[in-house]
């Protein structure tokens, strides 16, 4: 009875939110919103067939970012035999891929994503996109959670876990500040071999478009970064297969934001709904105590009732048994008495008439 | 709100805002509606 | 019927409490070393795995376990049923330190913990899954403070107040409840955001309905264990009332639970179904995955459910353990185990014996409190002076 009340409202609560979360996952966060991202944001085309790993791009952006030096220096390039990831100020590499037994040189770093995972995830709003492209960090708020690490699906943000008072994520900036000033981004700059353009991403992805139909031999048909994850402003063309190349094809094109907001929708939903289900059972589970106590009452009077009943008739057939009893001890009483007067009149009768006779 | 959202995250930053706070008022509201309607029900006996 | 509410006079330099000890003194230690030399100095985390049992086994496993809080008194003050009362205070208590306990370990884990307050009280990040569990959360903290008080009011004597927050011990329940809801599924919701590191056969949309619901038989399986276990060591507290209802909550507990864990059951096939993961099944994964979800899960449910046929209290209690291990397997498995399968073994994470010493640490600052809890307060037992709520 009431084990099966909890169960109906376990699965109801269950199917309510399940409802939500697939109802609201296909529906863009409501409605029918689509989102088209902001229309200046610039980006930056690597292509990955142009690439000679020779790093020129991670030195500046050491410079142009005011990193510390690393270990082995920027022209050393025994660094490549080991692949690489982003890094606590390390916010690009450069890794070698050997694909059909030539070498091949991706630049990794920060996708700046139309919709990014890490402003999605941060629970004190610390990530940003940008109008002009960039998503930013602000260190100023942020707590450490490293959430934004958790989603991001590219692996790219790092964090400082030798800093015990001042730990921060570190990534890659779009040189925010350098080409708010017009100028173009330290890694762009430096690439002898234009490996690296930047621009407005729309017109990028023309370019890159227009590179894959002219030489269709050379390039994967694929214009990396156009749809992964919702888009990203980091556009990669490449001659040899993606996944060749630590680039991971099975993103898809949910983008985070879109990911999350089946859950985020059901929540709202818990605090409007499930005030009324839980006081609504709580009122009949009262009721039903109520009721239950109202009957239990109501048998034990009528019980009672039905015990006095029983006494009253028992006594009333009791006081009729006497009654009779006693009259029929009367009767027996006022016959002797007759008998005994009748008696006595005869010894009376007799004495007179032996008196009569002397 | 004459603002143009241009991402997804904007969108949801906007109106998930406004959601937490329509919450706080649910989570307020409800517990002193409920003593409206049942203002005027026979009394519990409580000891 | 005699009650102590003075510490018994029991030695207190018992085996247990001597290892008690060392864990408190070396976790005293670790703490200096992670708040002078970093996250670094005493953890396995990498830039490729930042989440580590910190968060797989204090934040995720805790939460789950205090879960009885809410699901007792939802029993008792919401579904009405009054058996289940004596159950009441011990629950309250244990979810109380639980998520206590949960914040304290949240200040090892993340990288600047005075900032905590931030996104609630600073700027607040909306959109994130996060924001909503450090919210709910927080909020529920504080209801679990208030309904805790009245047994240290009782024990203080300040009766006026005490009588004023049993009258609003519905509505706290019932709030409980709406952020047990809302945190508990929060938590599974946190993995939507990563499809493609999370294994299939654990990534599904219905992660926030799969750890709300598991986090009930959860709760009602931590309090049966730990009902035992004071029935054990904390026997003399109990006034004849818990005595004599304790069978009745393990086994109208062991019942629920038993019921729930086979919808849990089917909305895992459900969701295996949905997404057409079949497939997955018969990889290793796949075996681990029936291992949990069989082994852990369908498994203690059945025995459960003959514990509660036969009437065997014995055969429940050693199911809650069964059950509560079960969920620290999925905990484990959707945080630390299936999450990040995909990169080669040499990346993936396993924790350094400061970070378990730690969070044994903080269990046995758990353990202790309880003890001191239970020793001096109305928990186990009904104060002389007031009337049961």
């Amino acid at each position: 009875m009431a084990i099966s009340r909890r169960k109906f409202l376990g699965w109801f609560g269950g199917g309510l939110s399940a409802t939500a979360v697939s109802a609201a996952g296909t529906a863009m966060a409501g409605g029918n919103h689509h989102f088209k991202g902001h229309p200046d944001t610039m980006g930056v085309l690597h292509d990955i067939s142009r690439c000679i790993g020779c790093r020129k791009c991670e030195e500046a952006c050491n410079r142009v970012n005011e990193l510390p030096k690393p270990e082995k220096p920027f022209d050393d390039l025994s660094v490549l035999d080991k692949k690489r990831r982003t890094h606590a100020s390390l916010y690009t590499v450069v890794n070698r891929f050997e694909v059909d037994s030539k070498p091949v040189f991706v630049k990794k770093q920060c996708n700046h994503c139309m919709e990014p995972a890490c402003a999605s995830a941060c629970f004190v709003r610390a990530f940003q996109k940008t109008p002009n492209g960039p998503v930013v960090y602000d260190e100023s708020v942020c707590v450490g959670c490293r959430y934004c690490m958790i989603a991001c699906p590219f692996n790219i943000p790092a964090y400082e876990y030798d800093d015990a008072l001042s730990p921060a994520v570190t990534k890659c900036t779009l040189c925010a500040p350098r080409i708010q000033k017009g100028q173009l981004p330290g890694c762009v700059e430096s690439c002898p071999k234009e490996a690296l353009i930047f621009g407005n991403r729309k017109q990028l992805i023309k370019i890159a478009r227009e590179r894959i139909n002219t030489h269709p031999d050379r390039y994967i048909d694929h214009i990396y970064g156009e749809h992964e994850m919702g888009g990203t402003s980091w556009l990669y063309i490449s001659d040899v297969a993606f996944s060749k190349i630590d680039m991971r094809e099975d993103l898809g094109t949910t983008s985070a934001p879109q990911l999350t907001s089946g859950p985020l929708a059901a929540v709202p939903i818990v605090v409007g709904l499930w005030p009324v289900l839980l006081t609504g059972i709580y009122a009949i589970s009262q009721r039903k105590d109520k009721v239950a106590a109202e009957e239990q009452a109501e048998a034990v009077a009528s019980a009672k009732a039905a015990a006095d009943e029983e006494m009253k008739k028992q006594i009333a057939g009791v006081k009729k048994l006497a009654a009779k009893e006693k009259e029929a001890a009367i009767k027996k009483e006022v016959k002797k008495a007759l008998e005994a007067v009748a008696k006595e009149a005869e010894e009376k009768n007799a004495e007179a008439s032996e008196k009569k006779e002397e | 709100m004459e603002t143009i959202f241009y991402t997804l995250q904007d969108f949801l930053t906007h109106s998930k805002g406004i959601t937490y706070l329509i919450m706080g008022g649910i989570l307020v509201f409800m517990p002193l509606y409920w003593l409206f309607l049942t203002d005027r029900d026979e009394k519990k006996e409580t000891y | 019927m005699e009650q102590t509410s003075r510490i018994s006079l029991r030695p207190l330099i018992t085996p247990f409490n001597m290892i008690l000890g060392a864990i408190i003194a070396l976790g005293c230690i670790i703490t200096i070393l992670r708040f002078t030399g970093g996250l670094a100095a005493v953890t396995h985390l990498d830039d490729n795995n930042p989440w580590g049992i910190w968060i797989g086994f204090d934040l995720l496993c805790g939460v789950a376990l205090a879960a009885g809080g809410y699901t007792t008194s939802a029993a008792c003050y919401v579904f009405g049923l009054k058996r289940f009362h004596s159950a009441v205070r011990p629950a309250i208590l244990t979810a109380f330190l639980g998520y206590a306990l949960v914040v304290l370990a949240l200040h090892y884990d993340v990288g600047r913990p005075w900032r905590l307050p931030f996104p609630i009280f600073w700027q607040q990040g909306t959109t994130s899954l996060l924001f909503e569990v450090g919210l709910c959360v927080f909020l529920y903290l504080s209801v679990l403070f208030i309904e805790f008080t009245p047994a240290a009011f009782e024990w203080l004597g300040f009766s006026k107040i005490r009588a004023f927050i049993v009258k609003l011990t519905l509505v706290l329940t019932i709030l409980g409840v709406i952020l047990s809801t809302l945190h508990q599924s929060s938590l599974g919701a946190l993995y939507t955001i990563v499809p493609s590191k999370l294994h299939p056969l654990w990534y599904s949309a219905y992660l926030p309905v799969y750890f709300f619901v598991s986090s009930i038989f959860a709760g009602l399986s931590m309090v049966i264990f730990e009902g035992s276990l004071a029935h054990k060591y904390l026997h003399h507290k109990m006034d004849d009332t818990h005595l004599k209802e304790t069978h009745g909550v393990v086994l109208g507990f062991g019942k629920s639970a038993s019921f729930i864990m086979v919808g849990y059951v089917a909305i895992k096939i459900i969701g295996l179904s949905v997404d057409n993961n079949w497939h997955y099944l018969f990889t290793d994964y796949g075996a681990w995955f029936l291992i949990e979800l069989i082994g852990f899960v369908a498994l203690p449910s059945f025995v459960y459910a003959i514990g509660v046929r036969e009437k065997n209290i014995r055969l429940i209690q050693w199911t809650s353990i069964w059950t509560v291990l079960g969920i620290v397997l999925n905990r484990f498995n959707v945080s630390l185990i299936a999450f990040n399968w995909q990169l080669s073994s040499a990346e993936r994470y396993f924790p350094g014996w400061m970070e378990i010493a730690i969070s044994l640490f903080i269990v046995a600052i758990g353990i202790v409190a309880y003890r001191l809890a239970t020793n001096f307060l109305p928990i186990l037992h009904e104060h002389p002076d007031y009337q049961a709520h």
